[in-house]
């Protein structure tokens, strides 16, 4: 098993350990990773901001460099969303015919993590410890677009120690939505905060999902109110064993 | 300081403040929050259990979006169909091409029927025109006889919601309002009480008003038809006690058949109040000699819809049956209320169609105030993909507002060139991460995060911390890691 990964950039940026958890987790499921220096971003950003031009030159990027992929990992659901729901529609307005035909052909391998494990590995069981009460912020993009379902959960119901706690009213987002934290940000910050007394209630110790964005929100908060839990990318709980904790890997 | 910030709520998109401006003072308002979450929360729950009993929703919803699309793709052949029955039956049949158009072609006919008063169905579409207010200004009294549009009318409030527009007042607040209005000081919050009160008003306008004004839920070519859904019958009180009906309608209401009421009226129902049928469904057709009103008007409005209609991914916006699902399912409305939105369709719906209906010269916030959760789409009952017009609406706006000269330096705008340029080459965006994360240094404190930022970041750190940029990329790991294994 081969596959590419496309670590994205705000995970390059700020997130390099989930990263480094997804190799760890990938090369220990016997799969060759590899990973192309001249990946940069899937244009979400820009796409969601308004600046089509910008979100196609990194779409077409985004084809040219994994188009000959045997896989391509994505350890972030909303940009696995970006590009399955967004490309075609961009191509379709600004491509020509052979960046339509070698996307239409890209798209079926392209995965994000969870996906990746169970539609394509086939496995629920990666062999994870991590002994701590956890939630699961389903991302509205891991949970409406990509349809994840109960991937996520199957997946952390087989690590060992691990105490799941269902997260209440699971389908309402956080407030995040990229350039609207910022644009918006007094309405992105009550939404946070209705969102934070569900995770609160939980009393678990960590809070995990499939999408760094939604976790660098709800713990900037976390962080700023002393609120004493942690997020944490699902990646580095399933890449942590009895002789490799998460903290180690960071 | 401008009206909204003084906290009256301005519902023309021409002089709203940006949603974000507007939205200030709701979430500073406890008790406005509590009562928009409270009953949108209710409605939600019981939506949801009604859904979820429908084992055929999906596809109830796609013949929804598969009604609403035909008919928009042949509207002018159905419109004119509609038009032919509805004569042929007794009607009288008005085309306005703008809100003023529509206004002006209702008072002329309150005029010939020397109206000084007039009864109202509740009717979002006489919302949008902003009739009430001219024709008050034109010396007619206006009476609204929808028990929340009653409680706006007299407190003089907005409504924030499409089909509960008083769903930011509360019961305590409606005793209020009735005892100050109505000259009834004892009066309980008792909800018996209330509608006693309600109702004792409402009878005398009934009962001495001759002429009335609607909406319509639908239009049906076929027979020539108009259709209300309502909840309280004081719309079929309308409906049948006066003398004179005019019904004000946009062009885009139509259905094909009187057979598509069956699966629009069950989606409709289900999505709006979460019941499995409204109560009260009218239909009336034309003039019906000794039976209802006598003479009968249809205004259809057009009021930038044409517009609408020939834009390929923006058309989906007029399938909207109004029923204000989105809006209730949105986790933004659900901490804003409608208020904020500056416009009579406020949450999801009212973000793409408010800009449009303004062909895209005001209400250019609200295409933002979205977090694109898609929780409006999973809910819309003729599957509306509201995020993907907001996109398509961004772009607009982006493209219009990235021309101008005055927006070259705004710290958006340069921040997204720049953005774009640095992904255009992986050594370019390895340089940025390099000099980002020496200049983010000196923000960061000794706990490796920051707490405070200037500028937009300031808009990040006025609620959540930033993790200081790690010391290492994962590119620059996975590049030392491979040289290692070499």
């Amino acid at each position: 098993m081969r596959a590419s990964l496309f670590i994205t950039c705000y995970n390059d940026t700020l997130f390099p350990e989930t990263g480094r958890a997804v190799v760890t987790l990938l090369e220990r499921l016997g799969v060759e990773l590899d990973f192309q220096p001249q990946q940069t971003c899937c244009g979400q950003m820009h796409a969601n901001t308004g600046f089509r031009a910008e979100a196609f030159s990194q779409a077409k990027r985004f084809v040219r460099i994994y188009q000959d992929a045997e896989a391509v990992v994505i350890p972030s659901s909303s940009c696995a969303a970006m590009i399955r729901e967004q490309y075609a529609g961009l191509f379709e307005e600004l491509g020509n015919d052979s960046l339509r035909k070698d996307f239409a052909a890209l798209l079926p391998r392209v995965h994000e993590l969870s996906e990746y494990l169970i539609d394509r590995l086939g496995v629920e069981d990666v062999g994870a410890y991590f002994p701590h009460r956890v939630t699961y912020h389903a991302s509205c993009h891991g949970l409406r677009s990509l349809q994840l379902g109960d991937r996520p959960a199957r997946l952390l119901a087989k690590v060992r120690g691990l105490d799941l706690v269902a997260l209440p009213n699971l389908d309402r987002c956080c407030g995040f939505g990229g350039t609207f934290s910022v644009k918006n940000a007094e309405v992105s910050s009550a939404m946070l905060a209705v969102k934070l007394q569900d995770v609160a209630s939980t009393r678990a110790e960590f809070c995990t999902a499939l999408d760094n964005s939604c976790l660098m929100h709800l713990g900037g908060a976390m962080h700023r109110q002393y609120a004493g839990m942690r997020t944490i990318h699902m990646a580095e709980i399933l890449a942590s064993t009895e002789s490799v904790s998460a903290e180690a890997l960071q | 300081m401008s009206q909204a910030a003084a906290g009256h709520p301005v519902l023309d998109p021409t002089l709203a403040p940006p949603f974000p401006v507007a939205a200030l003072p709701v979430l500073r308002n406890p008790q406005l929050r509590k009562n928009v979450a409270h009953a949108i929360d209710v409605i939600q729950a019981k939506r949801a259990r009604l859904v979820e009993e429908k084992t055929d929703w999906q596809a109830l919803r796609t013949a929804g979006a598969a009604i609403r699309e035909h008919a928009l793709e042949n509207l002018g052949a159905y419109l004119e169909q509609f038009e032919a029955r509805c004569i042929a039956a007794g009607g009288i049949v008005h085309w306005a091409a703008d809100a003023a158009d529509a206004r002006r072609i209702t008072l002329e006919i309150l005029r010939q029927e020397n109206a000084a008063e007039v009864i109202k169905i509740k009717s979002m579409t006489t919302a949008e025109i902003q009739l009430n207010p001219h024709l008050e200004a034109a010396g007619i009294g206006v009476f609204e006889t929808d028990l929340a549009e009653i409680i706006l009318q007299l407190g003089r409030e907005e409504p924030s919601h499409i089909v509960v527009p008083a769903l930011h007042v509360n019961r305590s607040q409606v005793r209020e309002i009735f005892a100050r209005s109505m000259g009834l000081k004892d009066l309980s919050d008792d909800p018996h009480a209330l509608t006693a009160a309600a109702r004792n008003y409402l009878r005398r306008k009934f009962l001495d008003i001759p002429i009335a004004i609607s909406g319509a839920n639908f239009l049906i070519a076929e027979t020539g038809a108009v259709a209300v859904v309502e909840s309280e019958g004081n719309g079929r009180m309308c409906l049948t006690l006066p003398r004179t009906m005019i019904t004000i309608a946009g062009i885009e209401k139509v259905l094909p058949r009187y057979q598509d009421l069956e699966v629009m009226l069950q989606v409709l129902a289900r999505s709006a109040t979460g019941e499995r049928m409204n109560p009260y469904t009218s239909l009336w057709t034309g003039v019906t000699p000794g039976d209802g009103p006598q003479r009968f008007h249809v205004i259809l409005l057009d009021n930038g819809r044409s517009q609408i209609l020939a834009r390929k991914t923006e058309r989906q916006t007029l399938r909207c049956i109004r029923c204000a699902a989105c809006m209730n399912a949105c986790p933004v409305y659900r901490q804003t209320g409608g208020h904020a939105y500056g416009s009579v369709y406020p949450g999801p719906i009212g973000a793409i169609l408010t800009p449009q209906l303004m062909q895209m010269h005001h209400a250019q916030s609200l295409p933002y105030a979205s977090s694109l959760c898609g929780a409006c789409y999973e809910v819309c009952p003729v599957k509306i993909n509201i995020p993907e017009v907001l996109i398509e609406l961004r772009a607009q706006v982006t493209d219009q507002e990235r021309k101008q000269v005055r927006r070259f330096f705004d710290p958006m705008y340069l921040g997204m060139r720049v953005a774009g340029l640095l992904f255009s080459r992986a050594w370019l965006f390895h340089a940025a991460q390099r000099l980002g994360r020496f200049g983010l240094r000196f923000f960061t404190g000794k706990d490796g995060w920051i707490h405070s930022l200037p500028g937009l970041g300031g808009k990040w750190t006025q609620t959540r911390d930033l993790r200081g940029l790690p010391a290492q990329t994962f590119h620059a790991w996975w590049a030392e890691r491979s040289k290692e294994a070499r």
